[in-house]
C-alpha cells in the first residue's frame, strides 16, 4: 500500500457523491427504488442500509474479480452476484423486519436493477483495486440514501404528520396540531407523483447552491 | 372482459413510471428526442410481452411451493421461491439476448430502429418488475400474465412517449438555470402522475 485508507484521493471518493456527483441527481441513477419507497422515513432507512449492503458487497466482488470476468459476457456475471447479495438480503429482512419488507413489497428484488448498483461497477469497480471500490460504493450508497431520507422526512411530515423512525417508533409531531386548530395534513405528498416533485425541489436547491452543475442545453 | 380490464389497468391505473417509477433511469436519459424515445417504448413493450408469460410459468411449475408436484409425489413439497430474482433476472437477460440475436436475423430493418436499446433493457427496472407483480397478484392463468405484460408496456410506451414530446416542447421555454434539464423534467413528470392518478378506481 502506497498511500494511506484516508488520503486525500480516497476522501474524495466518499464525498464526491454526497454532493457534486450524488448518484440520484447529478448521476440520475437509482431513481426508480429511491421514489417508491420514500412514503415513511423507516422504510427509506431500511431500503438505503439494504442498498448499501448490496452495493459494498457487489463492488468488492467484482473489483476482486475484474481481471477474471471476460468482457463479453460482464453483464450476466454482475447479475449473478448482484441477484446472490439481494436474495441474501430479501432473506434477513423477512426474517427480522417482516413488516417493513411487506411494504417495500418488489423494491427489494428491484435492487438488482437498481441502476446505482450496476453504473458504479461498470464505471468504477471494473477498473480499480477493492480498497478504492469500498470507498467508492460506501459514497454513492450515502449519497443515495441521504436523499431517500430527506425526501421521506417531507414526505411523512407533511404527508401524515408523524415520523417513523427505526428503532424508536412512531414519533407523532404535527397530529395534535391536527386536532386541535383545523390543520389539514396534504394527503398529497403521500401520492406517488409527489415523490418527483419533492426530488425535483431538491435538485433546483441542490443546484441554485452549488451553480457549476447547472446545465447548459436541455 | 377480464382481460381488457387488466390491460387498461397496466396502461392507466397502475402506469409503471406514474404510479410505481419503474424505469425511471432510462426514461429520463432517452426521452430527449420522439423518434429515440419511440423505439425505446416499442421494445419494452416487445420485451415485457414476451418476458412476462415466461416467467410465469417458470413461476407456477418450478419455483411456487408445490409447483414441482408434475415431477412426482417426493418433489410435491418443495418450495424454490427464494431462487426467484435470480431465475427471473436470467430469463430476461437470457431472453434479451435470443430477442436480439432474432431481431437482427429475421428482421434487420427493426433491429436497425430497436438494437441499441435491446442490451439496455435487461437492466430496466420495469421488466423485473413486471415480473415480480405477475408473482405478487398471482394472476390465475398464461393469459391473464400476458396481457398484464403488454399492457404495461404499452403504458410504459405512452409515457416515454409523452414527456420526450414535452421536452422537444420545452427547450423554447426560458426555464429557471437551476432548474434546467433534470430539476424541470422531474417536475413535469410529476405533473403528468397528477394527471393520470385522475384515472384510478375505474373499473371495467
Amino acid at each position: 500500500m502506497s498511500e494511506s485508507l484516508f488520503s486525500k484521493k480516497n476522501m474524495k471518493l466518499i464525498k464526491d457523491p454526497l454532493n457534486d456527483d450524488n448518484p440520484i441527481t447529478v448521476q440520475v441513477l437509482g431513481i426508480c427504488s429511491a421514489l417508491a419507497i420514500t412514503v415513511k422515513v423507516e422504510t427509506a432507512f431500511v431500503m438505503a442500509i439494504s442498498v448499501l449492503f448490496v452495493l459494498i458487497g457487489a463492488n468488492v466482488i467484482v473489483s476482486l474479480l475484474r481481471k477474471v470476468i471476460p468482457s463479453r459476457i460482464r453483464i450476466i456475471v454482475q447479475l449473478v452476484i448482484v441477484a446472490s447479495l439481494v436474495i441474501l438480503v430479501d432473506q434477513v429482512l423477512k426474517a427480522f423486519v417482516y413488516d417493513v419488507s411487506k411494504q417495500l413489497s418488489v423494491f427489494v428484488g428491484l435492487i438488482i436493477t437498481n441502476c446505482i448498483i450496476m453504473g458504479r461497477l461498470e464505471a468504477f469497480a471494473l477498473g480499480n483495486k477493492p480498497g478504492a471500490s469500498f470507498l467508492d460504493a460506501v459514497g454513492n450508497a450515502f449519497g443515495y440514501g441521504m436523499i431517500l431520507i430527506v425526501v421521506a422526512f417531507f414526505r411523512e411530515l407533511f404527508g401524515s404528520g408523524t415520523l417513523t423512525l427505526p428503532v424508536v417508533g412512531k414519533i407523532e409531531i404535527l397530529t395534535s396540531l391536527a386536532n386541535n386548530t383545523g390543520y389539514e395534513h396534504n394527503g398529497l405528498m403521500i401520492l406517488p407523483p409527489m415523490a418527483l416533485i419533492t426530488v425535483g425541489i431538491y435538485i433546483w436547491i441542490q443546484r441554485s447552491r452549488n451553480r457549476k452543475l447547472i446545465e447548459e442545453n436541455h | 372482459m377480464e382481460y381488457f380490464n387488466i390491460f387498461v389497468k397496466g396502461i392507466f391505473i397502475e402506469n409503471m413510471i406514474f404510479a410505481y417509477f419503474l424505469g425511471m433511469c432510462s426514461y429520463l436519459a432517452v426521452s430527449k428526442t420522439v423518434t429515440t424515445a419511440n423505439g425505446l417504448g416499442l421494445a419494452v413493450i416487445f420485451v415485457l410481452g414476451v418476458t412476462v408469460p415466461i416467467n410465469y410459468l417458470l413461476e407456477n411449475y418450478v419455483l411456487k411451493e408445490g409447483a414441482l408436484s408434475w415431477l412426482g409425489e417426493e418433489y410435491a413439497t418443495m418450495d424454490l421461491s427464494f431462487l426467484s430474482f435470480i431465475m427471473f433476472i436470467a430469463v430476461i437477460a437470457s431472453t434479451v439476448q435470443i430477442v436480439e440475436m432474432a431481431v437482427e436475423k429475421f428482421a434487420p430493418a427493426l433491429y436497425g430502429a430497436l438494437g441499441i436499446f435491446l442490451p439496455l433493457i435487461a437492466v430496466n427496472c420495469s421488466i423485473l418488475g413486471g415480473a415480480l407483480f405477475m408473482q405478487e397478484r398471482q394472476y390465475v392463468n398464461i393469459g391473464e400474465a400476458s396481457v398484464f405484460g403488454l399492457g404495461s408496456g404499452v403504458g410504459w410506451w405512452l409515457a416515454i412517449v409523452a414527456i420526450a414530446a414535452i421536452r422537444e416542447k420545452i427547450k423554447y421555454s426560458h426555464v429557471p438555470g437551476p432548474l434546467r434539464g433534470l430539476g424541470i423534467t422531474f417536475i413535469i413528470c410529476g405533473l403528468m402522475g397528477v394527471a393520470f392518478m385522475s384515472f384510478m378506481g375505474i373499473e371495467l
